[in-house]
């Protein structure tokens, strides 16, 4: 019997902000030793109020809107209430019945090509703190994440496989590193995702029952722990046993999902609306003003490139990937216009020689761009268009540029590698082969055209390969017929 | 002149900036009346005597160099639920025995800006839950005008401190009645300004919604000086923003003529002591008097306000009251686990009553039943919110009992939880309504005070002020001072 998989993914991704959710606090806690990031407010301390971090909700709403939701007008922050060492205040600020935005939904690659997969709500909540626990049985809590701002961002169940959760994932990275409000890094736990998973015959109307699978951070192991939990799920129902409602959580060592809970013992939460904190109106002209912060998105850039700059499929994928890369081509292209260069063969140095050297030098292209500057690509192919440098030099001047960070026209002008294409140089050489080579002249004058092919050669061996074939047949043929 | 603790503030403050007397001379006054009285009256769990002193040098250093503001120098007591920086904060709770704040809660940091002197932290029921002070878990505060009396709560320690002549005023907070009760048991002023007039940010909260910082002394005078400097939005409390302060000591005109009083038929309960009606009933013919034009009015979901007030207050203290692990500060039981210790700490930490609490507002917000309390408790109170905002079309003021009788003797309704709850029958509506209330001294009856309740719209309280001035420019119930012998 062939059995269908339903999955839906709750993505939690920290939001990039200057300071925490709720307080003044640094957010940029990763390198900063225990409890130093904290205050009356983060730390629980009696007495002390939450008051709302407006960029957060600025930046969740932007996230909202690059995901096609709906904000809403009326946002009620509640309280979740749960009892945990890493949990302040004994519950957590969140958002239950009114979620900042709704209804949205990202395309993806799917099994079957293109897939739009739903997205039920993205809402806006406060991080807790991290637990360590001791060799010796002791615990430790670090409040330097409490507070921190988080957004959930809670899919329908569209997906249908372990890859399409993967690539839904990506996506949904590659879109929030894009507008830049988070920062992508799934190893210090910025962003990571809880999977949820039901397996039904296939025929059958219901689903199967939900299990989640919590604390995935990476798209490897959303892709596993899910493969893993459909192969147990579809196992037992082949053996004729039920699956329970329950929660697991996905063991990396093992590379299996463990049982932690069971429906019976879930908690309840006792949301109430967060009394500390009246209730947040966002107004048609707030939601225009996130609008028009919101940049291109990398699908609508893809097409773009594509059509306008004559870009593959391929190319137009890589040089969407990420931000920095496309910003970085995009004003590589503005370069280029004036000087008669094609958006293509901008795309060209990018994608192979400057990719080639970052990934030597292990640097990020942001790092290399303060010397590798955007017009240097656009310079270094006028030059080759140009004829002022064979492409062989081409490269190295590119090379020098990526190391030094100075401009190619001036790395070709100092180590003379200028194409000996005319001038006194050339003809000198010139004149130096035919002296030197009576015997093949004779040839050639006495009608063996092909002669000529060998004093090429001993002109371009002379300029150590910096001029162009043509030039040295165009001054050898000149300097031929004036003797 | 009066012996020094028995100064109203304006007084003080007249000697103050006469030179008449120094902070360091008035503070020491105060200290030593402390120390006379205070082992029967029991209002205070911390006496801070060096840093009061400090202060007080300080202030008379600052008045030396120039001019100096209305509580410079003026010696001020301070529930013990208010944080104050490096001075124990317990709420009169055995969870926050040893509990030193790091941080000053913003009125603290408004006094002591202003100059004021803190003389130290006054008992309270644990967590500011209940109507009698008997709540605490550290002593019994005792009502000054009969030590065999409760003196209301929760904010029992701060009223009776200034009944006693122990501080010229003090702070006090107020969740369903917990500044305005105790100041009509011990017969002094006591303001409960509008929710979002005073800020929270530093107030241990009960509950969030309800609670409110507001000043409590002699006079209603008195009252405004206080207020001038605690009230005022706060970047730090998202409550409390968008109201500008007026001048209250200038609203002080004395004049109620034309003033429209209401009277609202729902207050005068069964069961109400016929000397506390018939007292509120004279004092607002004082007003009458004066000039006031009384009418009667209807406040028609006022029956409903007690059950109101007993799903959402429990049910945000249960919340608020969940950061109380053991894990950061406060008392701490060791237990095999988080969670093991996690049980031994609440239950020894909390007291019958604020357990209680906590179990009521748990299960008004458990699944299943949160829209059949919680969520119609706050439909109801937008009722509640709807019959003032309406009277308040017809009338300036409304004038009403404060409590049902006078003060009950200490343990009559230790066994009785809704016997105790029905104290707070006439006050706790305006917590729910966030309206502003004031409490005057208006008679006495078994020789024990009885407060005249005013309640006001929104961000008024200045009506609310001038009002209880006026009333105290003809009479002079709130001169009268117990003999505490
Ligand atoms: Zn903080």
């Amino acid at each position: 019997m062939d059995y269908l998989v339903t999955i839906g993914l709750e993505i939690h991704a920290q939001i990039q902000t200057r300071s925490k959710m709720f307080c003044g606090c640094s957010a940029d806690y990763a390198a900063a030793p225990p409890n130093t990031h904290v205050c009356p407010v983060c730390m629980g301390l009696p007495g002390s109020l939450p008051v709302p971090n407006r960029r957060a909700i600025e930046l969740a709403a932007l996230t909202g809107l690059a995901l096609n939701c709906r904000i809403a007008s009326d946002n009620v922050i509640s309280r979740k209430n749960y009892f945990y060492a890493d949990l302040p205040s004994g519950y957590q600020r969140s958002q239950y019945d009114d979620p900042l935005c709704v209804n949205g939904w990202v395309d993806i690659d799917g099994d079957q090509g293109p897939k739009r997969i739903g997205l039920t709500r993205v809402h806006i909540e406060e991080d807790t703190g991290k637990l360590t626990h001791t060799a010796d049985g002791g615990s430790l809590v670090d409040f330097n994440r409490a507070g921190v701002p988080l957004m959930e961002i809670v899919s329908e169940p569209d997906i249908t496989s372990p890859e399409e959760a993967r690539r839904y994932f990506q996506k949904l990275r590659q879109i929030l590193v894009w507008i830049g409000v988070n920062s992508g890094d799934m190893e210090s736990g910025a962003l990571r995702c809880d999977a949820n998973v039901s397996v039904r015959p296939a025929g059958q109307q219901a689903y199967g029952a939900k299990v989640e699978i919590k604390n995935i951070n990476s798209f490897r192991f959303v892709e596993r722990a899910l493969a893993y939990e459909i192969e147990r799920q579809v196992t037992s129902l082949r053996a004729g046993e039920r699956i329970v409602q329950s929660t697991r959580g996905w063991d990396e060592a093992t590379g299996t999902t463990v049982a932690q809970r069971t429906k019976e013992f879930a908690e309840d939460y006792r949301y109430f609306p967060e009394p500390d904190i009246p209730p947040l109106r966002l107004t048609e002209a707030w939601v225009a003003e996130r609008r028009a912060e919101l940049p291109e998105l990398p699908d609508a850039r893809r097409q773009r490139f594509m059509t306008d700059y004559d870009l593959t499929p391929y190319d137009a994928t890589v040089l969407t990937d990420e931000r920095a890369v496309s910003d970085y081509y995009e004003q590589a292209v503005a370069a280029a216009r004036p000087r008669g260069v094609a958006p293509k063969d901008v795309a060209n140095w990018l994608t192979g020689e400057l990719f080639r050297l970052l990934k030597d030098s292990g640097e990020t292209l942001v790092v290399a761009a303060q010397r590798i500057r955007p017009e240097y690509l656009a310079e270094v192919q006028e030059l080759l268009n140009n004829g002022v440098i064979t492409r062989t030099s081409a490269k190295e001047a590119f090379d020098a540029a990526f190391r030094e960070g100075r401009a190619p026209a001036q790395i070709v002008a100092e180590r003379g590698m200028a194409v000996i294409g005319a001038g006194d140089a050339l003809t000198d050489m010139v004149r130096q082969a035919i002296a030197d080579n009576p015997k093949v002249v004779e040839e050639y004058r006495g009608g063996k055209v092909t002669a000529i092919k060998y004093l090429i050669g001993q002109v371009m061996k002379a300029t150590r390969g910096q001029a162009s074939p043509q030039a040295v047949q165009q001054a050898l043929e000149q300097e031929l017929t004036r003797q | 002149m009066a012996a020094l603790h028995e100064l109203t503030l304006v007084q003080a403050h007249e000697a103050l900036t006469r030179g008449d007397v120094t902070s360091v001379e008035l503070t020491q006054a105060l200290l030593a009346r402390i120390a006379a009285v205070d082992s029967r009256v029991q209002a205070f769990l911390t006496v801070d005597a060096d840093g009061a002193l400090e202060q007080a040098r300080a202030a008379d250093l600052q008045r030396a160099r120039g001019p100096s503001s209305a509580l410079l120098g003026i010696p001020l007591g301070i529930k013990d639920v208010i944080s104050t920086s490096g001075v124990r904060t317990t709420c009169g709770s055995n969870m926050l025995a040893t509990y030193v704040p790091v941080y000053d809660a913003t009125v603290i940091a408004r006094l002591k800006q202003a100059g004021a002197v803190l003389l130290g932290k006054l008992n309270c029921d644990e967590f500011a839950m209940g109507s009698s002070t008997e709540h605490s878990a550290y002593q019994q505060t005792r009502n000054p005008w009969n030590l065999e009396r409760v003196p209301g709560g929760s904010s029992g320690g701060s009223a009776a401190a200034v009944a006693a002549g122990e501080a010229p005023a003090t702070l006090g907070t107020d969740t369903g009645g917990s500044i305005r009760q105790p100041a009509a048991l011990c017969g002094i002023t006591g303001l409960k300004p509008t929710y979002g007039r005073v800020s929270r940010y530093g107030l241990v909260a009960f509950a969030s919604s309800l609670d409110q910082i507001g000043p409590m002394a002699r006079t209603a005078h008195d009252c405004a000086m206080v207020l001038q400097v605690i009230a005022g939005d706060d970047p730090q409390d998202a409550t409390c923003t968008g109201h500008p302060v007026p001048e209250y000591v200038a609203a002080l005109t004395g004049d109620v003529r034309g003033l429209r009083i209401g009277v609202p038929r729902e207050f005068f309960v069964a069961g109400m002591q016929p000397e506390v009606e018939a007292a509120i009933r004279h004092a607002i013919d004082v007003l009458r008097d004066q000039g006031a034009i009384v009418q009667e009015i209807s406040l028609p979901h006022t029956q409903y306000a007690l059950p109101v007030y007993y799903l959402i207050a429990p049910a945000e203290a249960s919340a608020n009251l969940a950061r109380y692990d053991g894990v950061r500060y406060g008392l701490r039981e060791p237990g095999e686990s988080y969670f093991d210790e996690l049980e031994r700490t609440r239950g020894a930490g909390f007291g019958a009553e604020v357990r209680r609490r906590i179990m009521l507002g748990t299960y008004a917000l458990s699944a299943g039943y949160y829209d059949a309390y919680y969520k119609r408790a706050q439909q109801v109170r937008t009722l509640i919110r709807r019959d003032y905002l309406e009277a308040f079309e017809q009338v300036d003021v409304i004038a009403a009992p404060t409590t049902p009788t006078v003060a009950f003797k200490i343990g009559a309704h230790s066994d009785d939880p809704l016997a105790m709850y029905l104290e707070d029958v006439c006050t706790l509506p305006l917590n729910l309504a966030g309206l502003p209330g004031l409490v005057v001294p208006c008679g006495f009856a078994e020789g024990l005070p009885i407060g005249l309740q005013l309640i006001g719209r929104p961000f008024d309280e200045q009506t609310l002020l001038r009002t209880g001035d006026a009333y105290q420019r003809v009479t002079d119930w709130h001169t009268r001072m117990p003999a505490l012998v």
